[in-house]
């Protein structure tokens, strides 16, 4: 007998594979198909711990999936006996008896599964839950305490996404040339988006959040071994790995933030770390540089460094540089600023910061008045650093930055 | 992001309106409700029985007070909530504007404080 444990990972594993072959052999449009591979993942989840997993489990879900969906075409053309006879030409051997599937062709089903639930086509509030449950394997009431919302929120924005589907005709293939590019650019976001979610929960009752950046990364493995000749997949891999690397030093045992420079370098994860330094660096060896790459190698240049005195500023400010350049951002600009005021002292890095007084995009962001609020207490203006803090503790909607930044306040008093 | 949406009303004006308007707006909260939960923004939301209703406590030096009525004197009190979560305070506010109340009374949108944070 195999114990829960494996069966889940098992589970998840085939659940776009399974959902996948469903929607490319015509059964069923994609929310249909969608629920009934969701019911056959729990009556595997009920069966299989006690009686055993089936020889062909991925077989075992689609026939069982496809058997659902012919019940509820039944259950439909009782309601409206018009459409019967149409219900009885479709044989139902042919649907419970699914042929073999090359491996290759379970790999192209669940990539391109994926690529539909990233649709741009799709809201981002839809996206993220979509590609959770349809690709990921979760129920809707996990994603839903993932994300601290009501389970019937949760089942409204995944029922929008499929309605979404069905209306706009969004088609079960993997894009074309021309739009991979563009295409995979979605995925990625949205990759990131459950990565971070997981990642900035802090300590306490909402540590089960943590799972979504294994359910992210788990994910993102997923797609850089089915295309592993795009740089910016294992760019984002490496960037998740090294980031959840220190995900053991960046709070402390009250759940307070602890900032980079500060962390106990000692409980980062060396092996996450390696991971991701080798990937990054092969990535930018054989690959042309995108964002995530490049936000990695940052990324893995604090890895290297086993004290915050040891960083390699000046590496950091000219990979920001190229980042300014290929992929410019306000938020980049103020990570250079703080990484300019490193590497060059702080006034340099005010200077960095006056390029974005009149960006309206970080009028009232918290962030440019932390940074600010920084470099000028490094440049020994106490005063109006702790203006700064305190403005910017005002701004930010999060508890634990707003107490990190009440706390470098009240130190410049 | 999550947002709090706190209906202010005078309850004597809800008061002296006649049930037809009163019908009106309830039917108008209804379809707003529904809006806003088949688009999955809806998080929370109740109507708060009346403010005489309403009980004060605070404990000094270790002894509880409970005194009988709401907190703020004022002639607009809480009179119901949404918890809606959107992608920006903007869009939280496009949504307070639809709420009924909004034309008569006041809607004040305000974050919750999310206990997740950045690296500073």
């Amino acid at each position: 007998m195999i114990g829960p444990g494996p069966v889940e990972g098992l589970l998840r594993e085939l659940a776009p594979q399974a959902l996948g072959a469903m929607l490319r052999r015509g059964h069923g449009d994609f929310g249909a198909a969608e629920d009934a591979v969701q019911e056959a993942l729990l009556a595997a989840s009920q069966q299989w711990p006690g009686e055993g997993v089936p020889a062909n489990p991925r077989g075992w879900l689609i026939t069982v999936a496809a058997r659902r969906l012919v019940d509820w075409q039944r259950r439909e053309t009782a309601r409206r006996p018009k459409e019967a006879a149409a219900a009885d030409w479709v044989p139902t051997e042919e649907l419970c008896t699914p042929g073999p599937d090359s491996a290759a062709a379970a790999r192209d089903d669940s990539l391109a599964l994926l690529f539909l639930c990233c649709h741009p086509e799709l809201p981002r509030p839809a996206q993220v839950p979509l590609t959770l449950r349809a690709v990921g394997g979760l129920t809707t009431a996990e994603i839903a305490r993932a994300y601290l919302v009501p389970e019937t929120t949760m089942a409204r924005r995944i029922g929008r996404a499929k309605k979404r589907i069905a209306d706009t005709g969004l088609s079960f293939a993997l894009p074309g040339p021309s739009e991979f590019p563009v295409r995979l650019v979605a995925v990625l976001e949205v990759l990131y988006l459950i990565f971070n979610e997981g990642y900035t929960a802090s300590s306490g009752p909402l540590l089960h959040r943590a799972d979504l950046t294994v359910e992210a990364i788990r994910l993102c493995r997923q797609l850089n071994a089915q295309v592993p000749a795009e740089g910016e997949v294992a760019g984002l891999l490496a960037l998740m790995l090294l980031t959840d690397a220190r995900r053991a030093a960046r709070v402390d045992t009250n759940g307070a933030l602890v900032p980079l420079a500060e962390q106990d370098r000692t409980r980062w994860d060396t092996g996450l770390i390696a991971e991701g330094t080798a990937l990054i660096d092969a990535s930018l060896r054989d690959h042309p540089v995108g964002p995530y790459q490049l936000q990695a190698a940052i990324a893995a240049v604090h890895g290297e460094a086993h004290e915050a005195e040891d960083t390699d500023w000046t590496q950091i400010v000219s990979l920001y540089g190229i980042l300014a350049r290929i992929a410019p951002s306000p938020v980049v600009t103020l990570n250079r600023a703080v990484a300019v005021g490193m590497a060059d002292g702080a006034p340099a890095g005010l200077a960095v910061l006056d390029e974005l007084d009149d960006d309206p995009r970080l009028a009232h962001h918290h962030r440019l008045a932390a940074v600010r609020a920084h470099l000028l207490e490094m440049a020994g203006d106490p005063v109006a650093a702790r203006r700064h803090y305190e403005l910017a503790a005002r701004a930010t909607a999060s508890a634990p930055e707003r107490s990190y930044l009440l706390n470098r306040a009240s130190r410049l008093a | 992001m999550k947002y709090l949406l706190s209906i202010y009303s005078n309850p004597a004006n809800w008061a002296v309106l006649p049930e037809s308007e009163r019908d009106g707006l309830m039917a108008e909260y209804a379809v707003f409700s529904k809006e806003i939960m088949d688009s999955g923004e809806l998080v929370d939301g109740a109507p708060l029985a009346d403010f005489s209703t309403a009980q004060t406590v605070r404990v000094r030096s270790g002894s509880p007070e409970v005194v009988d009525g709401p907190f703020a004197e004022s002639k607009e009190h809480l009179a119901g909530y949404y918890i809606v979560e959107c992608g920006s305070q903007a869009r939280a506010v496009e949504i307070a504007l639809r709420i009924p109340d909004a034309r008569f009374n006041a809607v004040e949108v305000r974050a919750l404080l999310d206990m997740g944070g950045q690296e500073m």
